[in-house]
């Protein structure tokens, strides 16, 4: 078995197995947490709560602009850019069209590195903050360096292997890809589930006083 | 209690605490740091110590060392945090107590709408268990369980005040009357730094024929133990005034002008007892708008003085009364200006949430008070401040004072609507 197949093989189906599970475990674990019902008498409507406190939080607001606009085009450039690579990307498609027999309409070629460019220099923008800034400094611990190392390295060897001139490149970037999967679900990575969560129970929150921060 | 008790004790609350709502604060906050942009106690000193998620790290660890999912693996390849130790918390205690004032302001800016607010005031739980709390915050506590009141107002202290704007207003206000409508409760520096707004109630009532009255075994709103962090304080304190709400029949407890009186019993109240209320919770400021509104309290010649609103964080971000304070300010003042980022995002006046009761934060709540007083200052020919919260206005007094600013007056809500009733300008006319 060359080093290309078991990164695609076995390795991988391994990584995806302890990505779901483990993820979904963790989701499962803060869900059944629970919490108390609320008996105040409501103003508005929890459940529509729960929606706008998601939506809203996607639009950062324009009062903090001023003092966060690095975080904003950083985190804007990167999640966006990371989103359409990873879903529109031509190789991702047909990878994902092998394992699951569906596909759609991919990026042109150019398009894909455009927004690599878009989602590297957002990434790095990150990155950079977080070792220059005193506040980002004190807060951030190791799990936050090694996430986004991580996601760097899977984004780079991908587009060493965008050629597909060598399959030892591709079997690189498939190695990180795994390492990335079995990682996620015990990091802060695992922010891209919990997040609907906690936007969720503050919006519920606020929904039943009938107002939406 | 021992130091190992203490950490234990306090740890044991803050898992109490940890539900599924503040475990998935913790488990979404991804450091960005953004939270210290919309906290007043980072702007006005800059110190990265004071970003709102940093303030919670003690209990974050608690949770990721004794209850998040997964734990049992990271264990394996010793990945758990440290446990949490008395020391820790002390270290933490200023930044609890001292630099948070459960604004929410936070939570606007978060990309993860985490309610850091909310859980500063879980995480003061574990605080107040194990006793590790500011000295003035235990003498409040002090003076409530001899008195009832965090300023030690007695009774007779509160009669003393009603017989004197009975007597400048000419009304007679009715004490524990048996089935009024309305039972009116107030904060302690409401009744001995602001008793005129007594007098306000008086005239808006008699005007509107409300039936209302005051109680004289639970006439205090102002609840030490939201701002302690006191679940059972704070629930006896909710008690009482349900108590004597229940006993004299009346429909709706009025909260008074008082930012965390208005949460802890309308939205933390029922929640605390076990059970609804026999009566509806009302904002004074709810209350006048519905009266204004029902063309029962008709406005007269409106203040010429350029003014603007405070909006106290637990009325109107945390208490969702947004436009009801606007509402009543366009009826009754001529040249009313917002300040810049008026409304949900407005900043706090850095006194709140037990902060003002604290001596050992007195400099660190002017310096906040300086992110305020850039806001007004912003505003030209400004003449007067509507702050309908006595504990803000107290700071605002305060903080004007400091910076020779006091040519602003600083005045109540409900006093402003008083004075510009229609019958009142009649009068006068």
């Amino acid at each position: 078995m060359t080093f290309l197949q078991i990164v695609e093989g076995p390795l991988f189906y391994f990584a995806a197995a302890v990505f779901v599970l483990a993820a979904a475990w963790r989701v499962f674990g803060l869900i059944r947490m629970g919490r108390k019902r609320d008996i105040s008498p409501p103003k508005g409507s929890a459940a529509a709560g729960f929606v706008k406190g998601n939506l809203r939080h996607f639009i950062p607001r324009g009062m903090f602009a001023r003092r966060t606009w690095i975080h904003i085009i950083g985190g804007y450039s990167f999640h966006i850019g990371l989103f359409v690579l990873f879903f529109f990307g031509a190789f991702h498609i047909d990878f994902i069209k092998q394992y699951l027999g569906i596909s759609w309409t991919p990026l042109p070629r150019w398009g894909f590195i455009l927004v690599s460019e878009i989602a590297f220099a957002g990434l790095i923008v990150l990155w950079v903050r977080r070792i220059s800034d005193p506040v980002m400094r004190l807060i951030s611990d190791w799990d936050d360096h090694i996430g986004t190392w991580l996601t760097f390295l899977v984004m780079l060897t991908g587009c060493l292997a965008l050629q597909q001139s060598h399959d030892v490149l591709r079997g690189i970037h498939m190695l990180f890809v795994d390492i990335w999967l079995i990682y996620f679900p015990f990091s802060r990575l695992m922010h891209a589930f919990t997040f609907f969560l906690s936007r969720g129970h503050t919006g519920a929150t606020y929904g039943r006083k009938g107002m939406n921060p | 209690m021992s130091s190992e008790n203490k950490a234990q004790i306090a740890v044991d609350k803050f898992l109490e605490f940890t539900d599924g709502e503040v475990a998935s604060f913790f488990e979404a906050c991804v450091h960005c740091g953004e939270c210290a942009e919309a906290c007043h106690f980072y702007m006005a000193t800059e110190d990265p110590k004071y970003t709102p998620t940093y303030k919670l790290l003690p209990m974050v660890k608690a949770y990721k060392r004794e209850k998040a999912p997964l734990r049992s693996i990271r264990k394996m390849f010793g990945l758990l945090p440290p446990a949490v130790t008395e020391d820790e918390l002390r270290e933490w205690e200023t930044l609890v107590y001292d630099s948070c004032t459960m604004c929410g302001r936070c939570t606007l800016v978060c990309p993860m709408g985490i309610d850091i607010a909310g859980t500063i005031r879980k995480m003061r739980e574990g605080y107040a268990a194990a006793d590790i709390v500011p000295d003035g915050l235990k003498r409040s506590v002090d003076f409530v369980k001899k008195t009832g009141s965090p300023m030690g107002v007695t009774p007779k202290a509160l009669l003393a005040q009603i017989a004197h704007q009975e007597k400048e207003t000419g009304i007679k206000i009715e004490v524990d009357k048996q089935g009024a409508d309305y039972m009116a409760i107030l904060s302690s520096m409401e009744i001995m730094g602001f008793p005129e707004i007594i007098g306000a109630y008086a005239k808006i009532f008699k005007k509107a024929g409300v039936s209302w009255t005051i109680s004289t075994k639970a006439y205090e709103a102002t609840n030490v133990g939201v701002q302690i962090g006191s679940g059972p304080l704070a629930k006896e304190i909710v008690t009482r005034v349900v108590d004597a709400a229940e006993e004299l029949g009346v429909k709706y407890v009025i909260s008074p002008e008082c930012g965390h009186a208005y949460g802890a019993i309308r939205w933390a109240g029922p929640n605390m007892v076990g059970r609804p209320f026999k009566f509806e919770v009302v904002h004074i400021i709810e209350l006048l708008d519905q009266l204004r509104r029902d063309g029962r309290i008709p406005a007269g010649a409106k203040d010429g003085r350029k003014m603007t609103l405070h909006d106290p964080c637990q009325i109107i971000r945390r208490g969702g009364l947004l436009k009801e304070p606007r509402s009543l300010l366009d009826d009754s003042c001529s040249d009313f200006v917002e300040m810049e980022n008026a409304g949900l995002g407005n900043l706090c006046c850095g006194g709140g949430g037990g902060v003002s009761a604290n001596p050992r934060a007195a400099d660190l709540q002017n310096a906040a008070f300086g992110c305020k007083a850039d806001q007004l200052n912003a505003i030209d020919g400004l003449e007067a401040v509507v702050v309908p919260c006595a504990n803000c206005r107290t700071v605002f007094e305060e903080g004007l004072e400091e910076r020779d600013m006091d040519h602003l007056e600083v005045l109540g809500l409900g006093e402003l609507v008083a004075e510009t009733l229609k019958d009142i300008e009649q009068a006068e006319g």
